[in-house]
């Protein structure tokens, strides 16, 4: 066993992992190391090799690869350390992880642990297509991996289910190499990605978005041979009679993300059922004293930029937790996710001040208000405009100390 | 042309079994398998499940050598390594009325030598399984589960070690009857052997068919499954059966905790037509859901990780009720062909026993010399399975046992060679998910397909062009991006 003592050990050093490790050290922690199990830094950003990342925070439009150069040098220069292809075995309430790489098992004391595991795109069994069991389905980015990271190409004649962004930005990257994209299938009435990548990534290339539509059949022995489409109703139930059979080599599925916490789970994390990640106060400080949660693994952002905000704070706050800055704080509120509401991020409050909420709502709405209520009195309302499952609100909002101690709960709602 | 004692036609578990209990004499034996690696049909699809024999009457040879497989499984798992854990089933009863069927079972139980059989009250059965609910139960202990794929793998390579050839991706496509034996057509080659055996599995009527009118039909019958996430493997303990379903001669839709903590439901049971249609089905996926809440109603809707189907190889139509007992013989018109016809449940606990008789057929034409020097590979350890000390030395040994790249279960990259590395030269993605479980956890291979992908193409010189996931011609990719704008 090979022994560390470190104030902030971040597990993760993708985009939320670099920025919060940046953050903490720059907020006075001496010793922060940050574990990988990828044999490179940046998680995912290397194999986005299309722009759109860092708008909003810099400006300036960046590759996935240039956004997490810009993190890297910044902790290479603060001498963060890291332990790439390392993987973290376990961690317990104590905050000791055990870690295992190619040197041995290490066991590593942290004064604060920062969670940044990412997600995992759901599978085909998520969503249980039933049919053949093929070779030729790859999630999106899997087969993202593939071709950007690898040389290597996943198919030639190809169908994507769901309109995630990934998917989307896929069915572009496929187009640029040469094979033929037949189509993307989506369930909803409305695609589930950025309309921009619904314009830049299908329309600009004539790429058919099958709204309405799902895929009931999968057939192939050996390698994929067709999928079956077929439309939905207003209740998702496949409508009798309008099955086309679609023939390709390749099915990529753009589903969704799911937060990886299975080792949050095993330390005793609290896990919100919505969102998939860890439970956390304003602080981004989940159930376990001193473990922090950000970026995908807390919730799946639509924007590296949005995620980097929290990942900001959760580093900074993690920083505190190890330099002993924080007070014991005992009492805190709940969070509810009232009606036209999916979640709600932080889902505790512990202390007065300024906090910004982060929340996706249940359907599209042109117009709505959003509401916080305490013990059915209203303390806030806001307007918004375009609102929409596939975007995530963002909102700052006074939460005054009364409210605090007042022990209830705090509701969110959302009406037409 | 090569000359063989015996041929056997088939790798499940069946061909796989009497490859490595021939191994042990001095016998030149081929095995011929038409699928990319061993266990590449039934032997991997079906519930893993050892049976303890209260299913089968008496007197039938299902009975027969369910209960001796089960017996020399017990010493098998010492001598190979493979796992095994004696769960224990409950057959449960919903109601009064089928409690009379518990009682059936267990005289059949009874007359079949199973120990150890009990009839329990709903709320006892609670104590043990709380999340089980039914009126009463039939308790088996004599019942386990096993990895079936690992079993007939670890079969195979010892077999494999032992100068057992086995011929991969290899199709018998004719046969001929000599005075001294029989003249083998595959499309590697042409092959003689003076004993063939037929364990064939939903082929066995194709290949009697090359050198005699069969006087059976096969009834292939569908049966579906559905594999739940590792974090539910605390729902239960024990397997979960119902009654069995008299009119289709199968055991019903059973609950059942593999091994490796994830927990199964099924199989469905669905006569088909085509024997290879091994889809799943939205309706039974369903209806598996439905019928696996009925036994455990707090059952997860969205834990499912995969789905899978099986076909039973069977000898009866729904029509005559679906049972029929299996046929082990020697061919009456063609002599020294020895068919197993029927293998289906219990036929993995059944496999070993099954062995045993065919070694004692072939010993009336060849006289059985045991071998001096016959080895025994144990299947190793792994890694997640290691004391910290255990790992830490083997590390120091081999740093590829310190890189993880199956994330969902751990598996190092040192596991992955060994699982390429094996004796059959099985290369398939799917032989490397059977042997170390890299690909099988929740991601369903989407981190660790690109590591295992790199160690194939580095360690073992394959063509990317080559990589099949498990049948032949089920390729992963189409060459490198740039080579396919040619």
């Amino acid at each position: 066993m090979i022994n560390h003592n470190v104030d902030v050990a971040v597990i993760g050093g993708g985009p939320a992992g670099l920025v919060a490790a940046v953050s903490a050290q720059e907020h006075g922690v001496k010793n922060v190391l940050v574990l990988d199990r990828n044999s490179w830094l940046g998680g995912i950003l290397p194999q986005c090799i299309h722009d759109g990342f860092g708008v909003e925070e810099t400006g300036s439009s960046m590759t996935g690869p240039e956004y997490a150069e810009m993190y890297i040098d910044m902790a290479k220069k603060q001498k963060i350390s890291f332990m790439n292809e390392t993987m973290v075995l376990d961690f317990d309430k104590k905050l000791e992880i055990t870690a295992v790489n190619r040197e041995g098992l290490h066991r590593i004391k942290a004064k604060s642990v920062v969670l940044a595991m990412g997600c995992r795109e759901k599978t085909r069994w998520n969503v249980m297509i039933p049919g053949d069991r093929p070779s030729g389905i790859y999630t999106a980015g899997v087969a993202q991996s593939f071709i950007n990271l690898y040389n290597i190409m996943p198919g030639r004649n190809i169908v994507i289910l769901g309109s995630g962004d990934v998917g989307l930005i896929m069915a572009r990257r496929l187009k640029f190499e040469g094979a033929n994209v037949k189509g993307v299938v989506e369930i909803l009435p409305y695609a589930s990605g950025l309309t921009r990548n619904v314009v830049q990534c299908l329309d600009d290339y004539d790429i058919p978005l099958y709204l309405n539509h799902t895929i009931t059949y999968i057939e192939g022995c050996d390698r994929l041979k067709s999928v079956t489409i077929a439309r939905v109703d207003e209740n998702l139930e496949v409508v009798p009679g309008s099955e086309e059979k679609i023939e390709c080599d390749t099915l990529l599925l753009s589903l969704g993300l799911i937060p990886e916490n299975e080792l949050s789970k095993t330390t005793g994390v609290e896990i919100d059922n919505v969102t998939g990640g860890p439970i956390v106060d304003q602080f981004f400080e989940t159930s376990v004293p001193g473990v922090f949660a950000c970026g995908n693994c807390l919730q799946v952002y639509d924007t590296v930029d949005v995620l980097a905000k929290g990942a900001k704070l959760a580093g900074w706050y993690a920083a505190r937790h190890a330099m002993k800055q924080r007070k014991d704080i005992q009492k805190h509120i709940q969070v509810v996710a009232g009606e036209g509401i999916r979640h709600v991020i932080p889902q505790r409050i512990c202390k007065d001040g300024k906090i910004s909420f982060t929340l996706r709502v249940e359907k599209p709405q042109q117009t709505a208000k959003l509401h916080l209520t305490v013990d059915g009195k209203e303390i806030f309302i806001k307007k918004l405009l375009w609102i929409n499952p596939a975007n995530m609100v963002e909102i700052d909002i006074d939460i005054p100390d009364e409210i605090i101690r007042s022990k209830s709960e705090l509701e969110v709602t959302i009406d037409g | 042309m090569k000359n063989f004692h015996v041929a056997i036609i088939g790798g499940g578990v069946i061909g796989s079994a009497i490859a490595w209990e021939l191994s042990k004499y001095k016998l030149d034996i081929v095995v011929f398998e038409k699928g990319c690696d061993v266990a590449s049909g039934n032997s991997k699809a079906n519930s893993g499940v050892i049976h303890s024999g209260i299913n089968s009457p008496h007197g039938s040879l299902k009975a027969r050598y369910c209960v001796e497989g089960n017996k020399m499984l017990r010493s098998l798992t010492d001598q190979l390594g493979f796992s095994l854990k004696w769960t224990g089933k409950y057959v449960i009863a919903k109601n009064e009325d089928e409690t009379k069927e518990l009682e059936r079972l267990k005289k059949v139980g009874a007359e079949n030598n199973v120990p150890g059989l009990e009839i329990q009250n709903g709320s006892d059965i609670k104590k043990t399984e709380p999340n089980v609910s039914c009126y009463a139960g039939l308790w088996v202990p004599a019942a386990g589960v096993i990895l079936p794929y690992e079993f007939t793998i670890v079969l195979a390579e010892n077999a494999a070690i032992n100068d057992v050839i086995f011929l991969l991706e290899t199709n018998v496509i004719g046969l001929k009857k000599k005075n001294d034996g029989f003249v083998i057509e595959t499309d590697k080659g042409v092959f003689q052997s003076q004993i063939l055996v037929n364990a064939a599995g939903l082929g066995c009527r194709n290949i009697v068919s090359m050198v005699e009118k069969p006087d059976f039909q096969l009834y292939p019958c569908r049966g579906e499954y559905l594999v739940l996430d590792k974090n539910y493997n605390d729902l239960i303990t024990s397997m979960i059966y119902p009654v069995p379903v008299k009119e289709l001669g199968v055991l019903g839709v059973h609950i059942t905790p593999t091994i490796e903590g994830n927990i199964l439901l099924g199989p469905s049971a669905e006569f088909i037509d085509d024997p290879d249609d091994r889809r799943t089905t939205k309706d039974m996926m369903r209806t598996l859901l439905l019928e696996a809440k009925e036994i455990i109603p707090s059952l997860p809707d969205k834990a499912v990780i995969n789905a899978y189907s099986g076909i039973r190889c069977k000898l009866a139509s729904s029509d005559e009720g679906g049972w029929a007992d299996y046929r082990v013989e020697e061919s009456k018109q063609t002599p020294g062909l020895v068919n197993l016809l029927g293998i289906e449940s219990p036929g993995l606990t059944s496999a070993p026993a099954i062995a045993k008789e065919v070694t004692r057929m072939i010993s009336k034409y060849i006289e059985l010399k045991t071998k001096n020097h016959f080895k025994t590979k144990k299947k190793g350890k792994r890694f997640s399975e290691m004391s910290s000390a255990e790992q830490s030395d083997l590390i120091k040994k081999d740093k590829r046992w310190g890189r993880v790249v199956c994330r969902c279960e751990h598996i190092t990259e040192a596991e992955v060679l060994r699982a390429l590395s094996n004796p059959l030269g099985a290369r398939s993605l799917s032989s490397v998910k059977y042997r170390c479980r890299a690909g099988m956890g929740r991601c369903q291979g989407g981190f660790c397909t690109q590591h295992i992908v790199r160690i194939m193409e580095e360690e073992f010189n394959m063509n990317l062009k080559d990589i099949n996931l498990g049948l032949p011609a089920s390729n992963l990719f189409y060459g490198r991006t740039r080579e396919i704008q040619k």
